[in-house]
């Protein structure tokens, strides 16, 4: 692999073989972040168990190296998680799995657990309405 | 794994010549061109041959040339220098939305001087029409600065017609010719020009050394103030190798101006003419017919330039974007947004700038390369999905 100094190995590892992307038929909650604009967008698709865990997790994202990393490693962390548990997983959290993101990188291209967010929020929202 | 560069517009290899030149310089001939002894002579006599080396690319007389530490300084000192040497006769000056930054943000500080500053918008292709330029300038009007050519659309300007209309008006006309020179002719009578920006580095040359050409009597405040270098206009000892280098690279590309261009433009023509058939919503930018020839410029709908430039990178690829993630200021760019290319579309450009090292293999390569990595990011992106489902492609 070729190596460019501003991303790590994990990166560039997640950039070039990005796990989960693509999209759920019927997903449970659907969130979208982002827009093409400023450059970057990240639909994340969740599907969820009897038992609150999400059991499956796909997006699709439009952006550079680092907002496609941060996709696949936020897909990563978010299977087998209760939704609790997923809705606590941070910006931050994310960029240290990745090994570090680069600084001006933080704030428009780490947006994957916002996105797993709204996704879930998707979720626990349609629920209560089928309930009320 | 084969290694293309096509990454000329933001550098160029040094030739083998030009370091050959550089050399002494670099070493036992250290002297400094102002000192009155043999070693000093020698680094002045070595500084006064490559400004006529310099000059003759342009077509100018060897004492109008100006050394800089590049096009980026010789463009400050063409937009601020003419502009506050003439603050006395007025306070406007003219540029075209699509300039470099080094002429529209020293524009911006004439602005925070008190001068005011009108931009001129440019057609899809990113053409100034000399009539707007015309229309902008007004009693009050110190300067006009368009440039020969964009480096990243490769649109030729009508340079001509504008230095004429400004010369009508009694204005000042400059024009940044960093990406232009050494690849269409530039000679500055003939542009009719009143200043003249290059760079060393777009010309096989080293990088830290470019120079404006100012016509004689046209009158420019200094940004560097010191001792009489560059005949009072540029204090600071010469950067006497990197001069030399400039020499010696100018000395090449007037000599072999016609040979490189044409075979740059055969690149640039292929590439241009094969890439549309080979990716699908894919848009070329810039002028079809009034080009750089080293350019070929794109902007490829549905994805970011970034993935396409990391995937391309471990393909042996060199290439840039301007796209806002692959612009340190994470801002799109300037010059596709002039041309009314939409922003989201903006963020797929792609710039390959050919080099005298390339060859049409490359394009080949170049072709068989990309529209696989077009497709895997498509295939990944949220807006090309939403395309697809709305009945396109």
């Amino acid at each position: 692999m070729v190596k460019i100094a501003q991303y790590s190995d994990i990166v560039m590892d997640h950039f070039m073989n990005p796990r989960n992307v693509g999209e759920i038929e019927n997903p449970d909650g659907v969130g979208e972040v982002g827009n093409p604009v400023c450059g970057d967008m990240m639909t994340f698709y969740i599907k969820v168990d009897d038992e609150d865990r999400i059991e499956d997790v796909k997006f699709k994202t439009f952006g550079c190296g680092a907002a496609i990393a941060v996709s696949s490693m936020v897909s990563e962390m978010a299977v087998g998680k209760t939704l609790d548990e997923a809705m606590s997983i941070t910006r931050d959290q994310v960029a240290q799995q990745l090994g570090g993101l680069p600084k001006n990188k933080m704030h428009c291209s780490n947006l994957g657990a916002d996105a797993l967010q709204k996704a879930i929020e998707d979720y626990r929202s349609k629920k209560a309405a089928t309930k009320e | 794994m084969p290694e293309v560069y096509l990454d000329h517009y933001a550098a160029t290899p040094v030739l083998d010549e030009v370091v050959e030149a550089m050399q002494p310089y670099l070493s036992e001939q250290f002297g400094n061109p102002s000192s009155l002894h043999s070693r000093g002579d020698a680094a002045r006599i070595a500084v006064d041959e490559a400004r006529e080396l310099v000059a003759g690319l342009l077509g100018a007389e060897p004492d109008e040339i100006i050394f800089t530490s590049g096009g980026t300084e010789a463009n400050n000192l063409a937009v601020k220098g003419i502009a506050f040497a003439a603050r006395k006769k007025g306070n406007h000056v003219v540029v075209s939305a699509v300039e470099h930054f080094s002429v529209l943000h020293a524009a911006r500080t004439l602005e925070k001087f008190g001068f005011d500053v009108t931009e001129v918008g440019v057609d899809g292709y990113g053409m100034v029409d000399p009539e707007e330029v015309r229309a902008a300038i007004t009693t009050d009007t110190v300067l006009v600065s368009v440039m020969a050519a964009n480096g990243e659309i490769g649109t030729i300007q009508p340079v001509k017609e504008i230095a004429l209309i400004a010369a009508e008006k009694g204005v000042p006309f400059h024009t940044d010719a960093v990406a232009a020179a050494g690849y269409i002719p530039l000679g500055v009578n003939d542009i009719g020009a009143s200043a003249v920006s290059i760079a060393s580095d777009l010309l096989y040359g080293p990088k830290g050394a470019g120079a404006l050409w100012v016509k004689k009597g046209q009158r420019l405040m200094p940004l560097l103030d010191g001792g009489v270098q560059e005949g009072g206009r540029r204090g600071g000892t010469e950067n006497v190798p990197g001069i030399v280098g400039m020499g010696k690279a100018a000395e090449l590309a007037a000599r072999d101006l016609e040979g490189r261009a044409e075979a740059l433009r055969g690149m640039s023509a292929a590439l241009i003419g094969r890439l549309p058939e080979a990716i699908p919503r894919l848009k070329v930018t810039g002028h079809p017919e009034r080009r750089l020839p080293w350019n070929a410029s794109f902007a490829v709908e549905f994805i970011e330039g970034e993935g396409m430039l990391l995937f391309l990178d471990q393909k042996g690829i060199a290439v840039s974007s301007g796209s806002a993630c692959t612009s340190r200021a994470l801002k799109g760019s300037h010059v596709l947004s002039a041309c009314d290319i939409p922003a989201e579309v903006a963020q797929g450009s792609l710039l390959f700038s050919f080099g005298i090292g390339n060859s049409l293999e490359d394009v080949d390569y170049v072709l068989e390369t990309l529209p696989p990595i077009v497709e895997r990011l498509r295939q990944m992106s949220p807006l090309y999905d939403k395309f697809i489902k709305q009945g396109g492609g």
